[in-house]
């Protein structure tokens, strides 16, 4: 049997990105994940790894640049207003097209906001967040344990696609303690004959973001574009909680598909035919499950911890055909189970399509 | 058949050059492979570009390069040479690049004491962009952002990099050379040759500044330009080893 450990959030992700093969970190303090940090300045020199306390996000993600380009497993993880930072890193990593690992502990905002959970940033990492037209993977786990999978799954798409991959969590799921196990695999580290390791007995290797030419540069992009469709066919995530014959349907992510989901068992003890669409991948957004319910559902409720973002992404996907309500606290304030359940009884109407 | 005895480098490329005529940045290029090419570290070496008329630097290095965001070389160094030690890690940067927008990078690289070498060039201006004031440019100099040239009132006095960068504790190696006699030339190779010899022999972070001439931006012929080096910015930033490893 796998050994359990009870962790932090924080904590089993920084364990897990080890385990993963990552043995570069580049940081910067800031609440709520400073754990991540701290967890790595330990015991990345155990393994052989190195930890680096930059003098800033901006540097922090420019060295991630380095890293990545010469060929590592490498992470850098912050909250909010540091991620805005490195949104020209980001951008110079899509660009270069550059494998890394970024987490964003969210916190509320803007400015300097506040330091309690918020998914507000959802518009930022799912839109690519710095400028021109790229996406990161973005992945959104909602347990402890869901964490370390998807810390394994980071390093191996972004390896996998040459992209940036995101993982958005917030001060809740960093702090909170569960069991969790590490995946008992060896790590597999693919060849990357691209990166700046030194020319011997090869042309030259250069990592760039540079194409002066405009025909080289649509011929970039669509090159990315590609990618990223490509990465939408493949790599969309998401739970189906208690969706077998609902008709009215929670949309929430991370955090609040916690609260999500004891609402959707509360509901059907009352007789609501409720359920949960869960997405664990934010970009891809995990539009193909809809169609699969879309027929029956008379209702979407999408539940966020901001003023409503992923209510856009949730209507895309619906396009019209039903209609989409939102419920959220924003601020850092969580919402709470008997007013999401409250809100739930009153959309539990049977004139949604009259 | 005579003795060939000047002949390209290795560490460069057959590369037509897009600078200016008289611009310093080719010699500046040149005297770096030289470098590399003498050390025999060149298949080691992992170069990083910067942003601004030498963006291109990947063209002309016969090594492998990254292109860095602006003024971020020194972060980007770091990155690579933390991943690979044993390397031979340069930034090539303007002064647009490392002292107004890479500043924080370049201090914090050097009290890390990271294990890359610096080359800073030092032409008073912003090339790239057309002429507008840099940093270091010189009070009175005119530029397309100073057109009655930098008012100290308003802009105050240059950066002096290379003393600043020597008030840093941690060992490193700094110089500032310039390009405007084939004697200065000489004494500027010496110093990127120790500069690479301090990374190489693990004693720290170096850092050469080149006082260089861009004479598109300051609109002088080239062999003025030279001598407008000697003559208004030597004054200013005075030649020579800042600061010098101990075990060197
Ligand atoms: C973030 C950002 N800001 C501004 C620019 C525009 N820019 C390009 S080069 C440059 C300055 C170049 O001057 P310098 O570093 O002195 O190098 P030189 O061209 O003189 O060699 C600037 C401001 C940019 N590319 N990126
Ligand atoms: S603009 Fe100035 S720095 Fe740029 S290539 Fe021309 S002379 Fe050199």
């Amino acid at each position: 049997m796998p050994e359990k450990f009870l962790m932090k959030g924080n904590e089993a992700l920084a364990e897990a990105a080890i385990r993963a093969g990552c043995r570069y970190f580049f940081g910067y303090p800031i609440t709520p994940q400073n754990e991540i940090p701290e967890y790595m300045a330990k015991h990345l020199p155990e393994v052989g790894g190195v930890y680096v306390q930059a003098e800033s996000e901006v540097a922090a993600i420019n060295m991630v640049y380095g890293a990545a380009g010469a060929g590592a497993r490498v992470m850098t993880s912050s909250s909010s207003p540091g991620i805005s930072l490195k949104q020209e890193g980001i951008s110079y990593l899509a660009g270069a097209e550059l494998p890394c690992v970024i987490v964003n502990m969210v916190r509320g905002g803007p400015g300097l906001g506040g330091i309690q959970p918020a998914q507000s940033d959802y518009f930022q990492v799912t839109r690519g967040g710095g400028h021109g037209d790229y996406r990161l993977i973005v992945l959104g786990p909602d347990s402890v344990q869901e964490i370390v999978d998807i810390t394994f799954l980071s390093f191996e798409l972004a390896d996998k696609y040459r992209i940036p991959v995101l993982i958005l969590g917030d001060g809740l799921l960093g702090q909170m303690m569960e069991p969790v196990e590490f995946p008992d695999i060896s790590v597999e580290k693919p060849a990357k004959p691209w990166a700046t390791t030194g020319m011997k007995d090869r042309p030259q290797n250069i990592i760039k973001s540079l194409h002066l030419d405009p025909l080289e540069l649509e011929r970039h992009n669509l090159k990315l574009q590609k990618k990223y469709s490509e990465i939408s066919d493949n790599e969309q995530r998401m739970e189906l909680f208690m969706c077998e014959d609902a008709d009215l349907f929670i949309v929430a992510y991370g955090t609040t598909a916690r609260i999500a989901k004891s609402v959707v068992v509360r509901a059907r003890e009352e007789g609501i035919a409720a359920g949960l669409i869960r997405p664990i991948s934010l970009w891809p957004f995990p539009n193909k499950a809809f169609e699969k319910i879309i027929d029956r559902a008379k209702v979407f409720l999408t539940l966020e911890m901001s003023c409503g973002q992923m209510i856009e992404d949730v209507k895309l996907t619906v396009n019209g055909r039903v209609p989409v309500v939102f419920y959220g606290r924003t601020g850092g304030i969580v919402p709470k189970f008997r007013d999401v359940l409250e809100k739930l009884r009153q959309l539990d109407r049977s004139d949604w399509h009259g | 058949m005579g003795k060939l005895v000047f002949k390209r480098p290795e560490s460069l490329q057959k590369t037509p050059t897009h600078y200016c005529p008289g611009c310093s940045h080719g010699i500046i290029h040149r005297l770096v492979a030289e470098v590399i090419d003498e050390l025999g570290v060149r298949e080691k070496t992992i170069g990083i570009a910067p942003v601004g008329c030498a963006v291109f630097a990947y063209n002309y290095f016969n090594c492998d390069m990254q292109e860095a965001a602006h003024g971020r070389g020194p972060a980007v160094a770091t990155g690579v040479k933390r991943v690979l030690p044993r390397a031979t890690v340069f930034t090539y940067q303007g002064d647009g690049d490392l002292a107004s927008i890479g500043l924080a990078e370049v201090i914090h690289a050097a009290m890390r004491g990271e294990k890359i070498t610096v080359i800073f060039v030092n032409n008073a201006i912003y090339g790239m962009t057309g002429g507008q004031m840099a940093p270091t440019t010189l009070v009175n100099q005119k530029t397309t952002t100073t057109p009655t040239g930098r008012l100290e009132e308003y802009f105050g006095k240059p950066l002096k990099i290379a003393e600043m960068l020597s008030t840093v504790e941690t060992p490193s190696y700094i110089a500032r050379v310039s390009v405007f006699t084939p004697k200065e030339i000489l004494r500027a190779k010496k110093a990127v040759k120790k500069a690479f010899e301090t990374q190489e022999k693990g004693l720290g972070f170096s850092l050469v500044e080149f006082l260089a001439a861009c004479p598109t931006n300051w609109n002088l012929p080239p062999v003025e330009a030279l001598k407008w080096i000697e003559k208004n910015m030597v004054p200013y930033y005075p030649l020579g080893e800042f600061k010098v490893p101990e075990k060197f």
